[in-house]
């Protein structure tokens, strides 16, 4: 059954990113954007984490999650480590998504040749 | 500001603005649409299906299986990208490619891999981010912001101290 709602609400966020590139006319990194801080916003409020659990990863692989795991990190500390948590806590839990596409983006660069 | 830019324009430089609206070919939205959801929900769909293998045999619980499993997905899409494969992808799927995490590594591995010939520290290093960093800044500002509000007006948010 999660792998039902993880294609259909995986599906439905990258519907939002379409409309937003053809009725809004916007382009992929200001989408991108958009959907960051939206991500960040829901998390937020709360409403974040039940869709985790409602449809697992449909809701953590598109890049909304990315703006949630930032908050997560954020609230993390600032519970276990007090207000400085606010800036120490940020990249706590995005640390695997940055840093492997850091460095398989750089290992790429090295050994493949551009193509077109 | 709309207004403002057109009083700038000449007679005849908003004639042409008018003529290349009427011109500009109706984007296929819905058909477009579809598309993105199709490809999105089965990247989606392999994300779950990764999720679980780490899961069921290699001992991650739900929580935990989320990280590893966007770095597999990252790993394939760079190397997808390396094939020249994720652009065709991308042509067809649009959004449906661009908003899972796999269309964020995908900005960055070919920005990475266009720029080579401009040198490893200022060409890789400096314009791997050309897509990618608005996104992390945007994110990191917006998080600051969330968390900040959360220290303002919950009232549990420092766990008791």
């Amino acid at each position: 059954m999660i792998f039902l709602w993880a294609f259909i609400i995986g599906g439905a966020i990258c519907v939002f990113g379409q409309i937003c590139f053809d009725v809004f006319k916007m382009d992929p990194a200001h989408t991108m954007t958009l959907l960051v801080v939206l991500g960040a916003a829901f998390d937020g409020l709360g409403l974040y984490d039940p869709l985790i659990k409602f449809a697992g990863a449909g809701a953590t692989v598109p890049i909304t999650s990315f703006g949630n795991s930032l908050v997560h990190g954020a609230l993390q500390e600032l519970q276990s480590n007090g207000w400085i948590g606010v800036i120490t806590g940020i990249f706590e839990v995005t640390s695997a998504g940055i840093s492997a596409a850091i460095i398989f983006s750089f290992l790429a660069a090295v050994f493949v040749k551009p193509k077109g | 500001m709309a207004n403002n830019k057109r009083k700038n324009l000449t007679a005849v430089q908003q004639e042409y603005k008018e003529l290349a609206k009427k011109r500009e070919p109706a984007r296929p939205v819905s058909k477009n649409c579809v598309r993105a959801f199709l490809v999105g929900g089965a990247i989606c769909l392999l994300g779950q299906g990764i999720q679980e293998i780490f899961v069921h045999y290699a001992g991650f619980n739900e929580k935990e299986a989320g990280n590893p499993t966007v770095a597999i997905l990252i790993l394939i899409s760079v190397i997808l990208t390396s094939l020249g494969v994720y652009d065709k992808i991308a042509q067809f799927a649009g959004a449906g490619s661009a908003v899972p995490v796999t269309g964020f590594a995908n900005t960055m591995a070919s920005a990475a891999i266009e720029h080579r010939s401009e040198g490893l520290v200022l060409g890789v290093g400096g314009k791997m981010f050309k897509v990618a960093g608005p996104v992390i800044v945007y994110g990191t500002v917006a998080a600051f912001i969330v968390a900040i509000l959360h220290l303002l007006f919950n009232p549990n948010a420092l766990g008791g101290k």
